[in-house]
């Protein structure tokens, strides 16, 4: 029998599904998420079965519905929060920094925050400055906070119903523009390990670490590479809190080589978070500095050309590890 | 402008009435010693870092427990001594935690800000001003979903009617129509500022622009506290809607234990007016007298117990042993 195969946006909605049926305890908070299922149609589907009991229409009230959800997550339920664009979680930032990550330990550990704040990154849908931004590196700076970053159909159902299944609270961003991609996800219930990295291809002369986002473009990088007799390997975190630093540091001694992809601001990023780890790991297995890629240092522009100049391609990337291969093929 | 005051005949009866009231005095008066202890311990060095005094406003931290039960929520501020005691924390675990010791209320790892306790339904005190009320609201949210019967009171400052996420929870309240009562301490100062030259408007308006159930009541008279909580409470646990309580009130002592020189902002014959004759525990005592619940000998008794009960609890906790080091790491995650 053929794989079945899911779009990413489907593979979100069914690990909701599936978690809704089995826990009555989980409902989704947000703008639009029942009738509408959200303007990038994630939800479609689920207020049919669930109600809206349990996909509860807000108000355009980012830091009242959030915190909302933290006391309901303290007194026995497991929201599900949806902010519709990365960039509004600036509204529910209080919330999520200064209660939710921090309820568990300055109680000396008497009250739980089983919390999951789903929400988008990503650039190149010409939406501009305030409609692009990638910002999980703001979360995954802060302890308490557990930060997910699916990068395929099948890591975003198995990744999405572990976080639920959490006993803390987890951010979990979704690459908008992966919403239609496409692949197998299995019927069956699975769940993935928050903080289990996995190589999505094998090589032996340079890594490519790369979250959400910058998977695909590492893999299209790893195929144009090939072409050339280099052998990419490619490495993606799935969470940048906790993160699998031993995966990384394993592929880093085994290629020498190291270019860290990831879609967010590469200065203060998550992107020098894992080149310090492999610099402080693997410094005398490689062969060269860890390079960084990411956005380029700007507020994302609208017009096109300009856009796309700002994120790493499947081109900028394979000249990148070009350069640094070179001296040694 | 309703200004609620207490009608102790209200129909109850007496027998219990009169328990009810001297207990209140009790609570009020073990706060009162509470707070001097920690004055004296921050005054002698003993006490790491600050405390914000509740001395001045026990009324209003007993007025609305007393109207609750023990499984209802309750959320508190950076000034939240009173509150953590109102409902039903006790002395010698709250002190160990105001010195840093495991056997603190979140194993020293909260301090004077972050007392909380699951089996008295605190949901933890907040020092971030207006923290809180998405917490409360979401306690008061969960309550109804699981239809445990439980009401979630969410005590603020004044202060906190700056913060915009208090309006998005009060709307959202009153739309799902949650068991929650928002309690505004108004002790008339935002830290070292007069509260009417950071509030326009009404504060009563504000909630009552959602539809909340608003009332005024004298932070002083535990009593009228009392009957104004209970029927805002009683209305929240019976699926009517939030509510919203402004209780009037004065607090004796600086922002926080070190704010000595306060004439700046306020002058000492305004701190004398409300310490000599809007005293909550006075008044409350002169009640009990004049209805006969009470003498000066029971009610000096009272205050004997409470100053030994915390005098015991601060020698617990002075005794009790710092957390060891490794319990840093502990607790960051559940
Ligand atoms: C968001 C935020 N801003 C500022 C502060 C600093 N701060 C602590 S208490 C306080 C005044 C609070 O006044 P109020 O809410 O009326 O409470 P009170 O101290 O009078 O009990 C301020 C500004 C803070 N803790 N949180």
């Amino acid at each position: 029998m053929p794989e079945r195969e899911l779009t990413f946006a489907q593979a979100v909605r069914e690990a909701l599904a599936e978690e809704m049926r089995h826990d009555p305890r989980v409902c989704i908070f947000g703008e639009d998420v029942a009738e509408a299922g959200t303007p990038f149609k994630v939800l479609s589907g689920l207020v049919e079965e669930f109600g809206p009991e349990r996909l509860i229409d807000t108000p355009i009230s980012e830091a009242g519905f959030t915190g909302i959800a933290v006391g309901a997550a303290m007194t026995g339920l497991r929201p599900v929060v949806d902010i519709m664009f990365g960039d509004f979680v600036t509204l529910a930032m209080d919330q999520m920094v200064n209660q939710a990550a921090k309820i568990h330990y300055m109680s000396g550990g008497h009250w739980r925050v089983p919390m999951v704040l789903r929400t988008t990154l990503g650039a190149t849908r010409r939406s501009a400055a305030q409609h692009s931004q990638s910002l999980h590196a703001w979360f995954s700076h802060i302890p308490g906070l557990k930060v997910v970053l699916p990068s395929t159909p099948y890591d975003a159902k198995g990744l999405l119903k572990a976080a639920i299944r959490d006993e803390n609270p987890v951010v979990f961003f979704e690459d908008k523009m992966m919403y239609k991609l496409k692949g197998p996800v299995p019927a069956e219930d699975y769940a993935i390990p928050l903080g289990v990295a996995e190589v999505k291809r094998s090589g032996d002369d340079i890594t490519l670490v790369a979250t959400s986002s910058m998977v695909q473009v590492a893999l299209g990088a790893a195929n144009l590479l090939e072409k050339q007799s280099i052998s990419a390997e490619v490495i993606d975190p799935r969470t940048t809190w906790p993160l699998d630093e031993a995966a990384i540091l394993a592929s880093a001694k085994k290629t020498s080589r190291v270019i860290v992809l990831d879609e967010g601001y590469g200065r203060y990023g998550v992107a020098s978070e894992i080149a310090a780890v492999i610099a402080e790991g693997a410094f005398y297995d490689l062969d060269a500095p860890v390079k960084r890629m990411g956005a380029m240092q700007v507020p994302i522009p609208f017009s096109p050309p300009l856009e796309d100049a700002t994120v790493p391609t499947e081109e900028t990337v394979c000249a990148a590890a070009r350069a640094m291969c070179k001296h040694q093929l | 402008m309703t200004t609620a005051t207490s009608n102790p005949q209200a129909g109850r009866d007496r027998a219990s009435d009169k328990q009810l009231w001297i207990h209140a005095y009790r609570q009020m008066v073990r706060i009162r010693l509470f707070e001097e202890q920690v004055n004296e311990l921050y005054t002698r060095a003993l006490m790491p870092g600050l405390a914000h005094l509740y001395s001045g406003e026990e009324a209003v931290a007993v007025g609305v427990c007393e109207a609750l039960r023990l499984e209802d929520y309750i959320t508190s501020t950076h000034r939240g001594h009173g509150h953590c005691l109102a409902k039903g924390a006790s002395p010698d675990r709250m002190f160990a935690e105001l010195l840093g010791k495991e056997a603190g209320y979140c194993r020293g790892k909260g301090g004077s800000m972050h007392i909380a306790d699951p089996a008295t339904g605190n949901l933890g005190a907040n020092a971030i001003v207006g923290g809180s009320v998405g917490i409360a609201t979401g306690a008061a949210f969960a309550a109804k979903r699981l239809g445990n019967g439980r009401v979630a009171v969410c005590f603020f400052g004044e202060g906190a009617l700056g913060q915009g996420s208090l309006y998005e929870v009060m709307n959202l309240a009153q739309l799902w129509k949650l068991p929650v009562l928002y309690v505004c301490e108004n002790n008339l100062y935002n830290e070292y500022t007069h509260y009417t030259e950071t509030t326009a408007g009404t504060i009563l308006g504000r909630a009552r622009a959602f539809g909340l159930e608003a009332t005024v009541v004298d932070g002083q008279d535990v009593r009228a506290v009392r009957d104004a909580a209970l029927r805002l409470v009683t209305r929240a646990r019976a699926g009517e809607g939030p509510g919203f309580l402004e209780a009037d009130t004065y607090r004796y002592s600086g922002h926080h234990v070190g704010d000595i020189n306060r004439e700046y902002y306020r002058s000492k014959q305004e701190e004398h007016y409300w310490k000599s004759e809007r005293d909550p525990i006075q008044l409350h005592a002169h009640w009990l007298m004049k209805q006969g619940c009470a003498d000066r000998d029971s009610l000096d008794q009272i205050a004997v117990e409470a100053r030994a009960e915390m005098v015991e609890a601060v020698k617990f906790a002075m005794a009790a042993p710092y957390p060891s080091t490794h319990q840093v790491e502990e607790d960051v995650y559940a």
